[in-house]
């Protein structure tokens, strides 16, 4: 479990965060949604560590990451997978280099284990025929699974992903939301993604929060978001007719 | 202005201290200096080889012309090239011109990284990613000077053999020449200089890229930066050390 305690973030004069607090809880897929601008993207990158915030506490299953000292966050951070809104691959590195990089960096496992546990993840995210392929050889698609099977091969018990589905089209889509919501549930993480892609919302949102303008707007679930009366909420998740529609059907049972 | 540059100096040194923090695995590491000699030192050679052997011809021709004086020996030739090759030509112009060869490399492909939010990646998986990217291109180019000690045998050699075959005085005086009045501390002040080029020459481009902001039009703004940048520290420091070792 994460959770996050009236965390404010600035950029010079402009301030991005303006107290949030929430929790992300351990087994579910929780999503953080919101418009451009809204301070998703900072409040992941501050949960990673990439950002400090100037106040308030997060906390990872009781370790309040700013009381930790050098090593115990480097510790916290072999505990974190991340999945890249661009996949962040490392472009010299094949697909099966780039799955074993965190192996190499932070276990003493032998080439034959590496690999054994590489042909595992390549194979959970259903991709077996990419291991020799660079980056720049495969589909936007199979790089984001790449970015999964890195993310999770080390075991992670904090699973983060920057907006997982740009760039890929419905069913790529839709399979890697699949794909972030059995690995949560098999593995037990906690996983923390950020999107404002409204089928991610609606197929795999068990936690929402809705940020606007830098504050907690709206926590619920996938199923409360279609009764909600949450004026931004509603404004945000059904601006387009076909999810008015979805709504209004849902509503009708 | 001022604050703004002294910052960034600041900054250069915090950045050197970060590189020796919290090593990468050796067996990791090992891989990297590896590919990096690959890439700056023997990718390097072939241009380097190449210059150094015509420019090296080209100060004997220029030495021999304006030797119009037939009571100046001919082996003057010779003396005069192998000094301007040693001193100055291969430790100092190779390494501004190294400069834009290995400089805009290590920022594009750092600058790269950045922007595609690999530095990133590395940063949340817990690697030192300073220590990452930059130590193996400081330990690589700790070969520069043999890259430099190549430079100087074929600006040499270029130059003996403009002289021998172009006419301008003959084979045995030019290497005459190049023997005489010899000073060994000569070398050693090329390749200290060397050294120290090269720790700007890892360092300096590195610091371009990792630090920049933006997307690819960025990344080609801060490999000419870097240029700019390292051709000027590597001017400015050839000044000093041979005020301080020569001088």
């Amino acid at each position: 479990m994460i959770e996050v305690k009236n965390i404010e973030k600035s950029f010079g004069d402009s301030k991005v965060l303006k107290g949030v607090s929430t929790v992300f809880e351990t087994g579910k897929t929780n999503l953080i949604i919101g418009q451009s601008g809204s301070g998703k993207t900072v409040l992941l990158k501050t949960l990673l560590g990439i950002h400090k915030p100037e106040s308030g506490t997060i906390e990872f299953d009781g370790r309040v990451y700013s009381s930790l000292d050098a090593d115990e966050k480097r510790e916290l951070r072999t505990e974190i997978g991340m999945v890249f809104q661009g996949s962040a691959l490392f472009d010299s590195m094949t697909v099966e280099e780039n799955v074993a990089f965190p192996l190499r960096m932070f276990t003493n496992n032998n080439k034959a284990l590496i690999k054994e546990r590489v042909d595992f993840v390549l194979e959970r995210v259903n991709l077996v025929e990419a291991h020799k392929k660079l980056p720049s050889e495969i589909s936007g698609g199979m790089q984001k699974r790449v970015a999964i099977a890195r993310a999770i091969v080390n075991n992670p018990k904090y699973l983060f992903c920057d907006e997982p589905n740009s760039g890929l089209d419905p069913n790529t889509s839709t399979l890697i939301d699949n794909l972030i919501q059995e690995i949560t549930k098999e593995y037990n993480i906690t996983t923390v993604i950020n999107t404002h892609d409204m089928n991610s919302v609606m197929e795999i949102g068990e936690n929402i929060v809705f940020l606007k303008k830098g504050l907690k707007a709206w926590q619920g679930t996938k199923e409360e978001i279609f009764t909600t009366e949450n004026e931004a909420v509603v404004k945000f998740v059904y601006s387009s007719n076909l999810f008015k529609k979805v709504r209004e059907a849902y509503l009708k049972g | 202005m001022l604050i703004r540059y002294l910052s960034q100096v600041g900054k250069y040194f915090l950045m050197l201290k970060e590189i020796f923090n919290k090593q990468t695995k050796w067996s990791v590491m090992k891989r990297l200096i590896f590919k990096e000699i690959d890439d700056l030192i023997i990718d390097s050679l072939g241009i380097v080889c190449f210059i150094s052997f015509f420019i090296g011809g080209v100060v004997a021709i220029q030495t021999a012309l304006n030797l119009t004086n037939p009571l100046i020996p001919k082996y003057l030739i010779g003396f005069a090239t192998r000094q301007s090759v040693i001193l100055e030509f291969a430790p100092t112009f190779i390494s501004v011109i190294m400069a834009g060869k290995m400089g805009s490399y290590i920022t594009s492909s750092i600058g790269t990284m950045r922007v595609t939010e690999q530095i990133d990646a590395l940063e949340v998986m817990g690697v030192n990613s300073l220590n990452y990217l930059v130590f193996p291109k400081i330990v690589a180019l700790l070969m520069y000077p043999f890259v430099i000690g190549i430079s100087m045998f074929l600006g040499i050699f270029g130059g003996w053999m403009a002289c021998a075959y172009g006419g301008f005085s003959t084979g045995a005086d030019f290497i005459s020449g190049a023997q005489m009045d010899f000073i060994p501390f000569h070398i050693t002040y090329a390749f200290i200089k060397t050294l120290i080029f090269a720790m700007l020459l890892a360092t300096i481009p590195s610091f371009h890229g990792y630090y920049m902001k933006g997307g690819a039009l960025e990344v080609g703004k801060a490999s000419t930066v870097s240029f700019v940048w390292t051709s000027v520290c590597i001017i400015l420091l050839n000044y000093i050390l041979t005020q301080l070792l020569l001088g």
